[in-house]
């Protein structure tokens, strides 16, 4: 198998996906006393290239799969997939997160599962966790949340559609803030 | 002639466990015809928690995602963080980590070791190897003060120094696991009914751990190297020599299933003790951590801005942390996710057409906490009799298996 070094692959991607790339950045790390070093690489997707982006990684390599980390940016619902490729050989490995945002009013991304199928635990998560629509996915019974977690609540976001907070000041946790305040005194 | 399933669910809650869990089967006969995973029942809320603590309190909140793994966690959080922040750790600092980390590998691999045997039948073996595992867990105490939970990570490097005077101490513990390992490998490799029970048990294709992103001993058992100490070496693991083990070193031959499994995490067991060595010999001397003031690392983490994943091996494979710091007291984001995660789905390719007897040894093989076998539940869908099985049943009937193949 071909090695391709880190900024090929940008460039790739960059050429495969003209403009749709918003964002790019290769990060090198070393550690111990020898100073080796890996690379790591952090990409932005628009959303309408985002599976083609994930087939077109999987032709360099089968990826291995970690997770998908959301953040809840107020507009908009961002994920970062977190994928490596090149395992198996010594300071070879490169970890490649492929991030895409998703519009508030539109929270709809096409599911990876028929390219990884290992991804299914985690999309199933960020599905409950966030209300983000995974197109093709089976609709399968929470992974994390009780079966009769009341609907339309979503733990991990930030806005109204989160669970109220709980902590004294009501700060940084998320939830409507303004409309439970008394809801809130309640609970402390 | 009428194909009639039984659906018999176990789990789901053990205090003990760390990711308590629900399985579902569809049995016929005794072979297992379908399986529905059910976790979640135990989903403490840690990310949500963090979002209300500084990075410094979140390490207290990582070490305790898990009893066992509790340097795996902070030991990828510490990484994020510094990899977000732009924080070196010092040369000897990276030392220490690696070694605690290692020690803990030598506990948990024996940890499980004890339970595969008990799951067995063969309990002389847990009390055996868990005798074995104290010796560790005591030189864990004697280096960071407690047994779990060590609290020795932190932001930019530990938080003790190893002295010389305690060296000569983990070389003594060191030779202990030297003598031990040959009992051990006696007891696993060469006993015949141990590989009657694992031998083509449980069996994982590397094409399925490959699909199914299989992490750690799982999938290393199924042929594919993968490492994260060796792909992409962190803090000391850059300076030694670690290779991902595959079960063909030993016998020549992978074939994915539970026997695979055991031979792996032995041979890591052996792996870390010289890891360990390595360490003792090339430590540096030097600061242990970048910045000693606590009130400064925190006003340099809420002036900080970035992104950065923190990746470690654990002995279940591989955990990774994801932080986002945005110029704020509290990280914005933290994602945590530990192997267990992972190897839920290659979970299903190996269960199936498996005997219920086996469910024990193969739910065990990848290093969860099976204690979850609490309370089965046996549904006749013909005439809606209802039967429940105990833990003690499951596990009789494991036992009865062994002791109808022994030789």
């Amino acid at each position: 198998m071909e090695y391709i070094k880190p900024e090929k692959i940008i460039e790739l991607f960059k050429e495969k996906f003209n403009g749709s790339v918003t964002n790019n950045k290769i990060e090198t790390k070393t550690a111990g006393l020898k100073k080796n070093s890996y690379s790591l690489i952090w990409l932005e997707i628009e959303l309408k290239d985002f599976k083609e982006a994930v087939k077109f990684l999987c032709t360099i390599q089968f990826p291995h799969f970690a997770i998908i980390s959301d953040n809840d940016t107020g507009e908009e619902i961002k994920l970062t997939y977190h994928f490596s490729i090149y395992y198996g050989e010594r300071f070879k490995e490169i970890s490649l997160n492929l991030a895409t945002s998703l519009p508030k009013n539109n929270l709809k991304i096409p599911s990876i599962t028929d390219l990884i199928p290992g991804a299914q635990t985690s999309e199933r998560e960020i599905k409950e966790m966030m209300g983000v629509t995974f197109e093709e996915l089976p609709d399968l019974p929470n992974v994390f949340l009780p079966i009769d977690f009341t609907k339309g609540v979503y733990p991990l976001r930030k806005d109204e559609k989160g669970v109220y907070p709980l902590s004294k000041n009501g700060k940084h946790i998320g939830g409507n803030i303004t409309d439970k305040e008394e809801e809130v005194k309640k609970v402390e | 002639m009428n194909k009639k399933t039984y659906s018999i669910p176990i789990g789901p809650v053990h205090p003990s466990l760390e990711e308590p869990m629900t399985f579902n089967f569809e049995i016929y006969g005794e072979r297992i015809e379908k399986v529905n995973l059910a976790p979640g029942d135990n989903h403490r809320g840690i990310e949500f928690m963090g979002r209300q603590r500084n990075p410094i309190q979140i390490i207290y909140l990582a070490e305790r995602i898990c009893g066992i793994c509790s340097a795996s966690h902070p030991f990828a959080f510490c990484q994020a963080v510094e990899n977000a922040a732009g924080i070196e750790v010092p040369e000897r600092g990276q030392y220490i980590r690696v070694i605690i980390a290692e020690l803990e590998r030598i506990h948990s691999h024996i940890l499980w070791a004890g339970i595969a045997g008990h799951e067995l039948g063969f309990d002389s073996v847990l009390y055996i190897s868990w005798r074995a595992r104290e010796e560790v867990l005591d030189l864990l105490e004697y280096l960071t003060g407690n047994r779990i939970n060590y609290g020795i990570f932190m932001i930019g490097g530990v938080r003790r120094d190893i002295s010389e005077e305690q060296i000569p101490r983990i070389r003594k513990t060191l030779e202990y696991y030297k003598d031990i390992y040959g009992k051990l490998e006696d007891i696993f490799l060469k006993d015949p009914t141990i590989a009657l029970r694992t031998k083509n048990v449980g069996v994982l294709t590397k094409e399925e751990a490959l699909n199914l992103c299989a992490v750690g001993p799982t999938t290393r058992a199924s042929g594919i190297k993968k490492d994260v100490r060796q792909d992409q070496p962190y803090s000391a693991y850059a300076d030694l020599d670690v290779k991902a083990i595959t079960p063909d070193v030993l016998t020549g031959e992978v074939n994915g299933d539970v026997y695979d499994r055991i031979i792996v995490r032995l041979l890591e067991v052996v792996q870390s003790i010289q890891i360990i060595e390595q360490c003792l010999e090339n430590i540096p001397s030097g600061d242990i951590i970048a910045e000693k003031k606590l009130v400064k690392l925190l006003n340099q983490l809420k002036k900080a801005k970035g992104e950065g994943i923190g990746r470690h091996e654990a002995p279940r494979g591989e955990v990774f942390h994801y932080v986002k710091l945005a110029e704020a007291e509290v990280p914005e984001v933290w994602k945590a996710r530990a192997p267990t995660y992972n190897n839920l789905m290659p979970w299903a390719p190996m269960l199936l057409g498996e005997q219920i007897a086996d469910i024990p040894i193969v739910i065990a093989s990848i290093d969860p906490c099976i204690a979850c076998m609490d309370r089965v539940t046996i549904l006749n869908k013909a005439n809606g009799q209802k039967e429940v099985l105990t833990k003690k049943d499951l596990h009789d009937l494991s036992v009865q298996k062994t002791r109808r193949i022994a030789p």
